[in-house]
């Protein structure tokens, strides 16, 4: 196999995986925070809320990634204007596309999140609520003391395959021009066709350093911190 | 679920229906602040111009550019499952061999396969076509999505395989080896079929990320006229781009809901088929999908209503397999 093309300076493989990085981390404290968010309405005792979050999951889960991603480009960006970057930026284009990114992992994590978090609560027994009540908490003060508590420390494994997917999905971001990993594999099997199999094997390898420590650590977080029952 | 089934809350006093009034009106507010902005955004754009939206109710878009598209995504997912399901299969049972020799291998690949975006196995997949002179011009961009969707989809199944077999209750083994089967005999005969009842509602559901995949053949270099690519062409001819992706998000939410719901159909109808034999009790306790590293026991997304229904492993199962 022939690895010339790791020295060439015209393809920057780390800056692209940097950037791959970066999207993760960014979208991935997003989701957690608007599911969580999600998760709560969901099992809210205000009716709207609960329709409202029940509605938001069930769209934003079904409709591929991809459309999203696209739509916020086309959609947002390009037909109603929508810009989140300054136009007199140099970096405009680079900038706006990777937050309309951002935006669009969160709005589909962001699910997933909601989804895992709300069968964490399952995990809770019964019988904690129904102390929480008897001692006279309201939903909220039962939410945020009593059950997410526990919940959250029961989600931590289904949680880590949330991330490794949203890891593995932001490779999407390069069908609106993000330069990330995925973008730049993708010209690099156009110039450098008699290295196909060394150029994938290279990205491959990425992604495998990103996912794999990551289940693995969370795996023995997700141990450490279950609540033995 | 209404307001007085939840354990996270009691049936609410004046006080709290107050206070839930209040944080209704409160929500209310905010999404009619959101909705009117949004719609104040479309309307200064001109995008709920009824021009730009009556292209869709008239046949012609859609014979020409939608459904065509839509026949792509759903062929290129059809044939994906069809390679996926034996495959998936082969590696499965091949992690579940006595001989190290097989099972090493095996989950080499299916690991390998997992941790890769399927984007790059197109792309790569794509490229190497061309290099190699696989296909012609016209059927290689469905190969490559094909190729892409069948080893990572075949690596999933593979897991949902071996957590399937893992999940029957020893005995049946026992029972199996005490009246003499062979290790052949033990798999078709007997592990195979129930575990396929049990796998049912995953594959299902596997379908579903399968067709949202499919989406990703129309990005970068891979070219393939599936639904999404139709976008393109009719922003271009009617410059009508909010519609268009809406209409385009709502078949592929419509196609997936339908997938989701025969899901949930496979499951009840498997759970029914538990009750006789108690065996929605035993999958519940026997510890093999803790290994697969696939989600925590016991997690159910039904959620607080705690009625019973299918056990918590399966469900988890299922649960995991529903993501991206």
């Amino acid at each position: 196999m022939d690895f010339d093309f790791l020295s060439d300076p015209a393809y920057d493989i780390v800056g692209a995986f940097l950037v791959t990085i970066e999207l993760t981390i960014l979208s991935a404290i997003g989701s957690l925070i608007w599911g969580t968010l999600l998760a709560g309405m969901r099992v809210s005792p205000i009716p709207v809320m609960r329709w409202f979050g029940t509605l938001y999951v069930n769209i934003f889960r079904n409709a591929p990634l991809t459309v999203l991603i696209v739509a916020t480009s086309v959609v947002l960006s390009d037909t109603l204007g929508i810009r989140l970057a300054a136009r007199t930026s140099p970096s405009f284009l680079a900038d706006n596309a990777f937050r309309l990114a951002v935006l669009g992992f969160i709005v589909y994590t962001s699910t997933f999140v909601c989804e895992a978090i709300r069968s964490g609560i399952n995990t809770v027994p019964t019988g904690q609520a129904e102390a929480a009540r008897a001692i006279g908490m309201t939903f909220s003060q039962n939410l945020r003391i009593v059950v997410m508590p526990q919940a959250l420390r029961a989600v931590v494994a289904p949680l880590a395959s949330v991330l490794i997917a949203l890891t593995k999905n932001t490779t999407v971001a390069a069908s609106i021009g993000v330069a990330e990993a995925a973008l730049l594999m993708s010209t690099m099997v156009e110039n450098e066709s008699n290295a196909l199999f060394s150029v994938f094997v290279v990205f491959a390898f990425g992604f495998i350093v990103l996912t794999l420590p990551i289940g693995l650590l969370l795996g023995v977080l997700a141990k450490k911190v279950a609540v033995k029952r | 679920m209404s307001a007085t089934t939840s354990v996270l809350y009691d049936a609410p006093g004046p006080k709290a229906r107050m206070r839930n009034i209040i944080y209704t009106v409160i929500f209310v507010l905010i999404l009619a602040g959101v909705t009117f902005w949004v719609l104040y955004t479309l309307s200064t754009k001109a995008e709920l111009a009824p021009s730009k939206w009556r292209p869709f109710a008239t046949m012609d878009v859609w014979t020409t550019f939608l459904l065509p598209g839509l026949w792509q995504t759903l062929k290129a997912a059809a044939i994906s499952l069809v390679i996926a399901l034996p495959i998936g299969a082969i590696l499965g049972l091949g992690r579940l061999s006595d001989h190290a020799w097989v099972r090493w291998p095996c989950a080499v690949i299916v690991e390998f396969f997992r941790a890769i975006p399927v984007l790059l196995l197109m792309v790569f997949a794509k490229a190497l076509f061309v290099v190699a002179d696989i296909g012609t011009a016209e059927n290689r961009p469905l190969l490559a999505v094909v190729t892409g969707l069948v080893l990572y989809n075949g690596s999933v199944l593979a897991e949902v395989f071996r957590a399937g077999i893992l999940s029957l209750p020893k005995g049946q083994t026992e029972a199996s080896k005490a009246i003499g089967l062979r290790k052949g005999q033990l798999m078709r005969f007997i592990l195979l079929p129930q575990a396929f009842a049990l796998m049912l509602p995953a594959i299902v559901s596997q379908l579903v990320v399968i067709v949202k995949d499919t989406a990703l053949g129309s990005q970068l270099t891979i070219a393939f006229p599936e639904l999404l690519a139709s976008a393109r062409t009719i922003t271009a001819n009617y410059g009508n781009a909010v519609a268009t992706y809406t209409v385009i998000a709502l078949i592929y939410i419509v196609v997936d809901t339908i997938l989701v719901l025969l899901a949930n159909r496979s499951q009840r109808w498997m759970s029914r088929r538990g009750k006789g034999g108690g065996r929605g009790g035993q999958l519940a306790t026997t510890g093999a999908m803790a290994e697969t590293e696939l989600g925590v026991p016991g997690v159910d997304d039904t959620m607080l209503d705690r009625k019973g229904g299918p056990s918590g492993r399966f469900t988890q199962l299922r649960w995991v397999l529903r993501h991206p």
